[in-house]
């Protein structure tokens, strides 16, 4: 039987999912907590992949999206909303974040557009400090925790964001193998001759962004729930903004699995240097995103078992092209 | 009362263009957002501060020292380092920027602890007009304008700013009247981590500096730098102006908890409607 490769990716990645579904009723409390942050940053990263991979726009309102969906779960269960209604609105938000920033940021280019995505990111931190009455300020809100032995909250957790997960590679493989997904790729590689063959550029970019912002909302949403504490600098998070992006490279921009596998191997470097290295972590961490940048230039999933061998070679004899 | 915030954001804008020059500088030359500016700074007050508390030695001898510390520091990231991915997209340099403002961060902060420190030299203050302002804050604005302005004239006069200005108008344009361009990249680098330093020294001449405060500055940076349009000196030196005076402005208006997000605010009103910033156009020194 033969498939092609966009297939055959997600067949590897469904069945990954039913492998970690399983999972769930064999793994302890601390193994349980690790998963769901796996699974939660692979969310982040497959909703990062449609914007930063498929469209080729550097987006760093990753964070931005993620608190919006922390506090509008927290507000909808502190006005006595159940949990789901609350996860749905944390997605709505989201996505109604992203058509409100999209309309003035996309239509900047490159560095301007990373550079907005950041502002925004501030601007919502310094917002969720200073707006007490809604947010708590710099104090934080409390949720009300979730009822049941530490066992089976864990568990539900750990299966909610892996749903989310399997929504947002789901949602992926839809984008890949449809008109969708090749206007995306026509505008990453070149927005203007996109535009000439009849693509919509703005509609396209708008919806691929309002589609990330609110899985990324999502993800904020159960997030919140689950840790049942949030506070702005937590919510709204500079290093998380960065580090998705990373963890994509990590695995391989713009692919179907690529996020999956960064994910899940950044949340394991993280783990080990965590436990072994505590007060270098952040610097062991850049060490690590130098190293993916020189080493890894296409992630885990460009490499090639004969290319290993000349690795060092061709970074050795890199040199400087003027060229763009 | 509204006199004495605008002079405090005069006082602040002198500093803020110091702040701002380099980075603006390394945008526009080299194309690279450098998210390791903030640590810059931060290094530059430290290594002040390290030569005047630890070692006993003057200000004076020590300032230019770490200025200078700072310019060998820039040069050799560039060259070493980054010169191999800069023609990369932008999210590659971005990121491995980001990586290194990582490590170098978390090295200051294992050597020198996240306390707050600062150079304790007090002036004394003068009255003007009725309104009070230290001297010690007058000496590290001075020092920073001044610096900003003398980089202006080099980037006009000497040969090396020429190229500079030219690389950054087209960069194959220059390649082809044989300008090294790995080089300027480098020396532009440089010039940029030497101004940071500046920027650093003058910081702690004026307020406690802590390694915690790298975001802060780079934050700084990028409005400044936006408001100003890239890489142009007398950009940076409106952008910080203007910068230091709205946020005097926001303070007095809306409470000091607000002041940060009015710049922001303020960029992304003039990222969205100015894209080459209030200075106009992209052009010559």
């Amino acid at each position: 039987m033969s498939l092609e490769p966009s297939s055959r990716a997600c067949l590897i990645g469904l069945a990954l999912f039913a492998a970690a579904a399983m999972l769930a009723f064999r793994l302890d409390n601390y193994e349980l907590q690790v998963g769901t942050s796996v699974a939660m940053l692979c969310a982040l990263c497959l909703a990062w992949n449609i914007v930063g991979g498929y469209m080729g726009y550097p987006s760093l309102a990753t964070a931005a999206f993620f608190g919006i969906g922390c506090y509008a779960d927290a507000i909808a269960q502190s006005q006595g909303l159940p949990i789901g209604v609350a996860w749905v609105c944390a997605a709505v938000a989201g996505a109604v974040a992203a058509l409100a920033l999209g309309l003035p940021l996309l239509r900047l280019k490159g560095h301007y557009f990373a550079i907005g995505t950041i502002a925004a990111l501030e601007v919502l931190r310094e917002v969720s400090n200073n707006w007490e009455w809604l947010t708590g300020g710099a104090v934080g809100l409390n949720l009300p925790m979730q009822a049941g032995d530490p066992d089976s909250v864990g568990r539900f957790f750990y299966l909610a964001m892996l749903g989310l997960a399997l929504l947002a590679f789901l949602t992926t493989y839809a984008i890949d193998r449809t008109r969708f997904g090749f206007g995306l790729r026509c505008i990453r590689q070149n927005e203007q001759a996109a535009a000439m063959v009849g693509i919509d550029v703005f509609k396209y970019k708008t919806a691929a962004f309002v589609c990330s912002g609110a899985l990324c909302s999502f993800a904020g949403g159960i997030y919140a729930s689950m840790v049942a504490f949030i506070e702005p600098k937590d919510a709204f998070s500079l290093i998380t903004t960065i580090e998705i992006p990373v963890m994509v490279m990590l695995g391989g921009l713009g692919t179907l699995l690529g996020p999956l596998i960064g994910g899940v191997f950044y949340v394991i470097l993280k783990e080990f240097v965590w436990a072994n290295f505590i007060n270098l972590h952040s610097g062991i961490l850049g060490l690590l995103i130098v190293a993916v940048i020189y080493f890894l230039p296409a992630g885990v999933m460009g490499i090639r078992p004969k290319k290993l061998g000349s690795l060092w070679r061709r970074l050795t004899s890199q040199r400087l092209r003027t060229s763009p | 009362m509204v006199g004495q915030y605008i002079v405090n954001g005069i006082m602040m804008g002198g500093l803020y263009a110091c702040l701002a020059v380099g980075f603006s500088l390394v945008w526009g030359v080299l194309n690279v957002i450098n998210m390791l500016h903030g640590s810059m700074v931060i290094l530059g007050a430290y290594a002040c501060l390290f030569g005047v508390q630890r070692l006993g030695l003057p200000i004076y001898v020590v300032a230019p020292l770490a200025c200078g510390a700072l310019f060998v520091f820039g040069y050799a990231v560039q060259r070493g380092l980054i010169n191999r991915v800069v023609s990369q997209p932008i999210l590659i340099t971005l990121t491995l920027t980001f990586g290194l403002e990582l490590i170098v961060n978390n090295l200051i902060l294992h050597y020198f602890t996240a306390t707050p420190r600062s150079l304790g030299i007090n002036l004394g203050t003068v009255e003007l007009l009725g309104m009070r302002i230290p001297v010690a804050r007058i000496v590290g604005m001075l020092i920073a304008a001044m610096l900003t302005l003398l980089l202006y004239w080099l980037l006009r006069h000497s040969k090396v700013g020429r190229a500079i200005v030219a690389v950054r108008m087209d960069r194959h344009a220059a390649a082809l009247m044989g300008i090294r361009i790995p080089q300027i990249y480098a020396l532009t680098f440089g010039i940029g981590a030497f101004m940071a330093g500046a920027a650093g020294v003058a910081m702690a001449l004026i307020y406690p500096v802590t390694p915690m405060m790298s975001g802060v500055f780079l934050g700084k940076a990028f409005v400044i730098c936006v408001l100003g349009g890239l890489g142009s000196v007398p950009g940076a030196i409106i952008g910080g102006l203007v910068l230091g005076i709205v946020e005097g402005m926001g303070t007095l208006a809306l409470g000091p908890q607000w002041a940060t997000s009015v710049g922001f605010l303020l960029m992304m009103a003039v990222i969205i409607l100015l894209p080459s910033g209030l200075a106009g156009k992209k052009g010559y020194e």
